[in-house]
């Protein structure tokens, strides 16, 4: 397939080059070892690909999606497809040969500023892979930045995100990781205060939580850098349209899964992992940075820049191994992020507010429980009276996909059903709900 | 005005305020009616107010200041710029593909599961591995994963002394950076004089420390590391474990199985070899396989199938745990499905062949003006380098810039590190003879430039939006945002 050569081009070109076989070009492998049995399924063409992946496709069902738990449906403009899916973007490679490659450098610099606008952040690299590694790789940055023992994380982070981050950070040499617990569904700032000892490197929180609570970030802040510590936040960009920022608040570093700036959801990849810092921390950014370079004749250009930094030059002491980015999602996301404007933007996060609440002011009206009763975002936890499990499995038989079962995270947990709306329910969407809700 | 539309007016310097694109409808009350003002944004952020107009005018014209492999031949050495079929561009995003939540219950995701047990499935048998992870986002991520593996593995059998990994110069950069992050030392040694590993000095580096040997095969100058069983015997025998970089797999794909070599661990770059895009710069996707006794230890979770249903078991108590959240970079597995879906036993060697027959093809057409730095037959890509006698001061970088003028993606440049003036070209298989015999003809074209008017090789790139970029003035006082 897609193999342009006829038997007489092989000719020409084996004659061309002296050799009489193909076979010939791999004698160095060892012969036993050339040309092993393959146990493959028959090969398709494009007509019958495309039934078989219509086939396997049908056998997903389509759900009304009240799941969020680090990926959410939303509505995407059919612009940002029309755009990303051009060849010139996708077809590209990292641009390396930057005076052919201005339209991919271009956008990345335009991703990175539309970011630290909504982030209110100084830099912004190129991407990283998802919201969990950009969080992992930001706590190295900082045990670089400070050279301390010890990072604490909120128990309110992702469980995936906190178990990236043992995965990654398992082998610093005396790094201890310690997790900072829950009062009522945010930080336990009593706890953080007396966990804050001169050891520690840096502080991760997530605002919203895993749990959809906002966290007193300000108060955080001012308790980490008391105690002459870094912070590094996961944000949620969407909600950035209205809720307080990480530059606000004082995050050194803010990382953020980004999916959500018109990405669809992928069965959970990829991502985009959007990682920023302040100014004073940009050569321990990981991955591709594109920052303003002049050619020769003094022309704006944009170039791949800060690169002493990376593996290609430092090899086993680059401030990180990874090499691509996300580029395709984060010209998703730039694209998205120039369609709406802030105004757009902001009217998103207001409806994922509003939408939320009024389900869940539906819900509480209908007899149901809050198990915290904090503020939130676009996300709340119902305290049900049977396990979340069994309500799961109850809804997807209705055509409606729940929640996220937080039994699967706690035991104690495992009545308490975490629900996300966004701008993509209407209002019989919510009575739906609260329809299949009843009698669970 | 003339200055602006020249120099690409960023969205930013084209923003009206008060202009729009996508409208939503408007909410009932303000964010405060929810959440207290010391929760809320304080000031707005300076993002582009475009018409959806301005916005698609602004993308595509920035689109078309790219050279891509739609419209360009791409010869990027290592990084496999084969032909990304559009098929997969439509079926990879099904509907009911692209919308299926990580979370959400597995019976309403089992077209999904399904596709993704068959591709690990694939992979495990064109590699001859016993168990495939597709969670990596990427090459190096894979690399990570390979070596955390091994770690895990070492951890458990109670192995603390294993502190190092071996890596040749030839390598990729991320193979040091990545054993640095699994907490390794790295110790480098030297390739032999014919450009593969030298035995004499794996040999010397090899002891009781010594985790995992990391090897490119074939490796980054193109050549079959024809001691690859010798090797594998040697590292075993040390009590140490194989690691294979599979970036360059195109060169082996339908023809050999890298389990058959002695290789434990092994990762695969599903946007090189099996047809996903780059998209610029990602995402990619590389999914790592190993050996029956190194299984147990990769990520959790593995897709399985019982009784005909289709599930994620995280059940791996010995697993190194988690390397990305959910699953993996799920819309370029399904890529890298559809591709292999449309090979057979028979047909899968075809890839490989082609790919080698090329960049030989190339490597023979080339020799007299630049010779292959090992002249030895190559794989799936050559690298050749500079007669500096013959070329009047030019230097390789001149000369992928001149290639842009002539229609032509550059090659892969200064890479491998030990190859002086390196040109690592990498035609693929989907490229024609017609083109092959262009791109030697320009290249041809760039030699008698050399010699006869130099500087316009030095002064290239000339018929690009913009002139030679100085590099170093951007890193001087970086701007990274408006």
């Amino acid at each position: 397939m897609f193999i342009p050569h006829t038997p007489e081009d092989k000719k020409e070109m084996l004659q061309a080059i002296g050799f009489r076989s193909v076979e010939e070009l791999f004698a160095h492998i060892p012969p036993a070892l050339r040309y092993p049995a393959f146990d493959l399924p028959a090969a398709l063409d494009e007509n019958a690909l495309t039934v078989h992946m219509q086939q396997l496709a049908a056998k997903n069902k389509p759900l009304l999606h009240f799941i969020g738990a680090g990926c959410e449906e939303h509505f995407i403009p059919a612009a940002v497809n029309a755009l990303s899916s051009r060849g010139e973007f996708l077809t590209a490679y990292t641009p390396y040969q930057a005076e052919a490659s201005q339209g991919t450098l271009q956008t990345i610099y335009e991703f990175q500023s539309c970011i630290c606008e909504l982030f209110d952040m100084d830099v912004c690299s190129a991407s990283h892979y998802d919201g969990a590694t950009a969080l992992a790789e930001a706590c190295a940055a900082a045990l670089r930045v400070n050279n301390k023992s010890k990072i604490l994380y909120s128990a309110g982070l992702h469980p995936h995100y906190k178990e990236v981050l043992k995965t990654y950070l398992k082998h610093v040499p005396g790094l201890q990781l310690e997790e900072v617990p829950l009062q009522n569904g945010t930080v336990d700032l009593n706890a953080l205060k007396e966990k804050l000892t001169p050891q520690v490197s840096c502080f991760a929180v997530a605002g919203p939580n895993f749990l959809g609570q906002l966290e007193p970030l300000e108060d955080i802040s001012a308790l980490v850098h008391g105690a002459g510590a870094l912070l590094v936040s996961v944000a949620k960009p969407l909600a950035l349209g209205v809720l307080h920022t990480p530059g606000q608040y004082g995050a050194d570093f803010a990382v953020a899964e980004g999916q959500t700036l018109g990405n669809a959801m992928n069965f959970g990849g990829p991502g985009l992992g959007i990682f920023t810092c302040k100014k004073e921390y940009m050569r321990q950014v990981p991955g591709r940075i594109v920052g303003i370079a002049k050619d020769k004749a003094g022309k704006r250009s944009f170039v791949l820049t800060l690169q002493a930094r990376e593996q290609h030059i430092r090899r086993e002491r680059a401030a990180s191994n990874i090499c691509s980015n996300q580029a395709l999602c984060a010209l998703n996301a730039v694209i998205y992020l120039t369609l709406l404007g802030y105004a757009g933007l902001r009217e998103v996060a207001e409806l994922n507010l509003e939408k939320a609440h009024t389900l869940k002011d539906m819900l509480v009206a209908d007899g149901h429980k809050l198990k915290f009763d904090g503020l939130f975002f676009n996300e709340f936890v119902l305290e049900l009276n049977t396990p979340a499990k069994q309500v799961i499995k109850k809804l997807a038989k209705k055509g409606i996909a729940a929640g996220f079962d937080l039994g699967t995270v706690r035991k104690e947990w495992k009545n308490c059903l975490l629900v996300c709306v966004t701008e993509t329910k209407t209002r019989a969407d919510l009575e739906k709900y609260v329809q299949a809700m009843r009698g669970v | 005005m003339q200055e602006i539309i020249k120099q690409n007016a960023l969205s930013i310097e084209k923003s009206r305020p008060g202009r729009r694109g996508v409208r939503f409808e408007k909410p009932q009350y303000t964010p405060d009616h929810y959440v207290p003002a010391r929760y809320l944004r304080t000031h707005a952020p300076r993002l582009p107010q475009l018409s959806e107009l301005d916005t698609v005018r602004h993308f595509t014209n920035l689109s078309r200041q790219n050279y891509c492999l739609d419209s360009h031949f791409y010869p990027l050495g290592s990084c496999t710029m084969k032909y990304n079929p559009k098929a997969y561009d439509v079926l990879s995003v099904l509907p009911a593909l692209a919308q299926a939540h990580p979370f959400a219950p597995q019976e309403a995701v089992q077209g999904t599961l399904e596709i993704l047990y068959n591709l690990q499935e694939m992979l495990k048998e064109i590699t001859g591995l016993s168990a495939f992870t597709l969670q990596p986002a990427a090459g190096a991520q894979g690399e990570l994963t390979g070596i955390l593996t091994a770690r895990a593995y070492f951890d458990a059998q109670k192995d603390k002394k294993r502190t190092e990994v071996i890596v040749p110069d030839t390598a990729h950069g991320t193979n040091p950076a990545t054993s640095h992050m699994a907490g390794y030392s790295v110790i480098n040694i030297k390739s032999g004089p014919d450009g593969c590993v030298d035995k004499e000095a794996l040999k010397n580096a090899l002891s009781e420390r010594t985790a995992v040997v990391m090897l490119t095969v074939p490796n980054t100058v193109g050549l079959f590391e024809k001691d690859i069983c010798e090797i594998a015997d040697m590292v075993h025998a040390a009590g140490a474990l194989l690691y294979m970089d599979g970036a360059n797999f195109n060169a082996l794909i339908g023809v050999a199985k890298p389990a058959s070599f002695g290789v434990d661990l092994m990762h695969l770059n599903l946007h090189k070899t099996f047809a996903a895009p780059h998209g610029g710069g990602g995402p990619g996707s590389g999914p790592v396989g190993a050996s029956e006794k190194l299984a147990p230890y990769l990520p959790k979770p593995l897709v399985e199938k019982r009784n005909g249903k289709f599930f994620l078991n995280a059940k791996m108590p010995k697993s190194l745990g988690r390397m990305k959240a959910f699953y993996g970079n799920i819309a370029v597995c399904m890529r890298a499905y559809c591709f292999l879906r449309q090979y057979d036993a028979q047909t899968l060697k075809d890839i490989a062949e082609n790919a080698v027959l090329n960049a030989n093809y190339v490597r023979v057409l080339l020799k007299d003006a630049f010779p292959a730095f090992f002249d030895a037959p190559c794989m799936h890509e050559c690298v050749l380098t500079l007669q500096k006698d013959k070329m009047n001061g030019v230097r390789t970088a001149d000369i992928a810039k001149r290639l842009l003028d002539y229609g032509f993606y550059a090659p892969t440049i200064y890479f491998p590190l030990i190859v002086p003036e390196a040109l690592m070209i990498e035609p693929t298989e989907t490229e024609s003879k017609e083109m092959l015999d262009l791109f030697v003809q320009a290249m041809r074209c760039i030699f008698e430039e050399a010699a006869h008017e130099p500087q316009t090789v030095h002064d290239a790139p000339h018929a690009q939006p913009v002139g030679r970029i100085d590099e170093v003035s951007a890193a001087r006082e970086p701007n990274l945002r408006w």
